[in-house]
């Protein structure tokens, strides 16, 4: 009984908990972006009052780390965490200072990754989001660090993690190193998870290479957004391996729904309300014993 | 050596497999087939013995093939989701009869065709890595040629780690490294030497524990001294109770990265 007065109580808290995409809107500059989808115009504020989802052709902009948080979380909920961490060309790598120097000065933040935490529909849960605009949110050692983190935090607190995934695999310039932080993390995902606590990955385009092989696909709910690109090896690197053309739906999240390797597709309208059932559904005290 | 030239003496056909040093450092051999899922990758030798008279243990090697035949059976070392989920199994199995568990890493990384995606390389992957976070028995890996990214690193979320003196470790083949970062797949002396892919860059890093020589002249003394050195770490590993097993390897891998805490 106790689970339907807290579901009934969310609903009626509900509104004053939207997101608070207006606010955000005020402190964006309403630049006009084209569609990759369809090639027309659509302007930032349009684009954030429809999910960064195209009006013309649906397809799905892809949205940033704290805007992600934004657009979907309760409003004035989000406090960001571990963000000092900042990237070191240790191996003198060619072109990496420079890289590093270019991304930061384009997204005005330090790393691919954002961790926090924040609320939705009043439940507290611990996040991640990845951020494919910086170096295609390639893993290096900030990254690893930070999701390392927010895991060992989330456990401590026994708060749920919501992680949405983006990147293009392993940091090469950071050698080995990029390597070993898929197993830090996913050292810190199995110590949430030995607790009883809840990991829900989100998927989004695109999602590959060491970011598959390691804590995107390591969630007990793993949802994805439509027409997302998942897979470990990248398209061309399948071609050349097996010298033939590959399906136009290859590796996508519908192609991964048909093989069993994801949970569901959820649209982006609906991917709140979807969150918020699911952390309903886990919040309750006694199914934690 | 340059790190390019080492690159290509771990690659040498004329190198001893993983089924060589297995053959070689257990007793009582008795190899175990399958994923119980799918089927059974033959690029995986797996499957239990005496690492002595007194220890039982569970053995993965990646095993490239010795000639055109067996390689191409064994898919050249690369293997598939099936092959990652028969090592989980016997891993599995290992923690449940208290054995530790020593695997043999050699591959250019997991195999990278159309059906691998299709069942799931990815999921295969991080699901070993993930439960080897949480195994309860001791793992022990050696690099005993070339440690290729992802696909080595679901066989290497160890306790400890060695690698055999002209092995290379390493995010990602140098050929793809210098195919994405320059468009030119011939720079791979360039790549192999920036990504630092030696078992001394490894020492550096705090990758692995140590290094062992290579004498394959006298491969069965070779063998002799890595059988030594196992049953050295075994002994004190064995003594240790899970929870404190568990949270040495946790830390073992916590404190990997480089990064600064500027305000």
């Amino acid at each position: 009984m106790a689970n339907i007065f807290t579901n009934i109580s969310n609903f009626i808290t509900s509104t004053s908990q939207l997101p608070d995409v207006e606010s955000l809107i005020r402190k964006t500059e309403n630049v006009t972006l084209v569609c990759k989808g369809c090639n027309n115009e659509a302007s930032k504020h349009q684009l954030l009052r429809n999910h960064m989802i195209c009006p013309q052709c649906g397809k799905y902009f892809r949205i940033g780390g704290k805007e992600r948080i934004r657009l979907i979380a309760d409003r004035k909920s989000r406090t960001d965490m571990f963000d000092n961490f900042e990237s070191v060309d240790f191996l003198e790598f060619p072109g990496y200072a420079e890289k590093l120097a270019k991304s930061k000065k384009s997204t005005s933040e330090k790393d691919a990754v954002t961790v926090g935490t924040a609320r939705l529909g009043g439940n507290e849960f611990a996040y991640f989001v990845m951020d494919s605009r910086f170096m295609m949110a390639s893993m290096g050692s900030v990254l690893g660090e930070k999701i390392t983190s927010i895991f060992e935090y989330a456990t401590e607190h026994s708060l749920p993690v919501i992680g949405f995934t983006a990147s293009g695999g392993a940091r090469m310039q950071e050698g080995i190193v990029s390597l070993m932080q898929m197993a830090k993390v996913s050292g810190a995902v199995k110590r949430h998870s030995s607790e009883g606590n809840l990991y829900i990955t989100v998927l989004t385009d695109p999602t590959t290479g060491g970011c598959t092989a390691s804590f995107a696909m390591q969630g007990d709910i793993i949802l994805a957004e439509p027409k997302a690109l998942v897979g470990f090896a990248g398209r061309r690197v399948v071609e050349q391996t097996t010298k033939s053309k590959l399906p136009d739906n290859f590796q996508s999240a519908e192609f991964l729904l048909e093989h069993g390797f994801i949970d569901a597709i959820v649209p982006r309208e609906k991917l709140r309300e979807t969150l918020i059932n699911i952390l309903n559904i886990h919040s309750a005290k006694e199914a934690k014993a | 050596m340059t790190p390019y030239e080492k690159l290509k003496t771990a690659r040498a056909s004329t190198r001893p497999t993983g089924s060589a040093y297995v053959n070689r450092i257990f007793k009582n051999i008795l190899e175990l087939h399958g994923d119980r899922r799918f089927g059974d990758d033959a690029a995986i030798y797996s499957g239990i013995g005496y690492l002595d008279d007194d220890i039982p243990a569970t053995f993965i090697a990646i095993d490239k093939g010795t000639d055109l035949q067996s390689r191409m059976q064994k898919n050249f070392g690369c293997p598939k989701p099936e092959g990652y989920r028969k090592a989980l199994r016997l891993m599995k199995q290992a923690e449940k009869f208290h054995r530790p568990v020593i695997c043999f890493v050699d591959t250019l990384g997991a195999y990278c065709g159309a059906e691998a995606e299709e069942r799931g390389q990815g999921q295969a992957i991080a699901e070993n890595i993930l439960e080897m976070m949480g195994l309860k028995t001791p793992v022990i890996t050696i690099v005993i040629g070339e440690g290729g990214s992802g696909g080595a690193l679901a066989l290497a979320t160890a306790d400890k780690v060695y690698m055999l003196e002209n092995a290379v470790y390493s995010v990602i083949s140098p050929e793809g490294c210098a195919s994405i970062l320059w468009k030119d797949s011939g720079k791979v002396a360039d790549a192999a030497a920036c990504l630092k892919i030696t078992a001394s860059d490894m020492r550096e890093f705090k990758v692995i524990e140590g290094i062992i020589t290579e004498d394959f002249d006298h491969f069965d003394k070779m063998c002799n001294s890595i059988r030594h050195q196992l049953k050295k770490d075994l002994k004190e590993m064995m003594k240790q109770s899970s929870s404190k097993l568990l949270d040495n390897r946790y830390k073992r891998f916590r404190r990997i990265g480089y990064f600064t805490t500027a305000e």
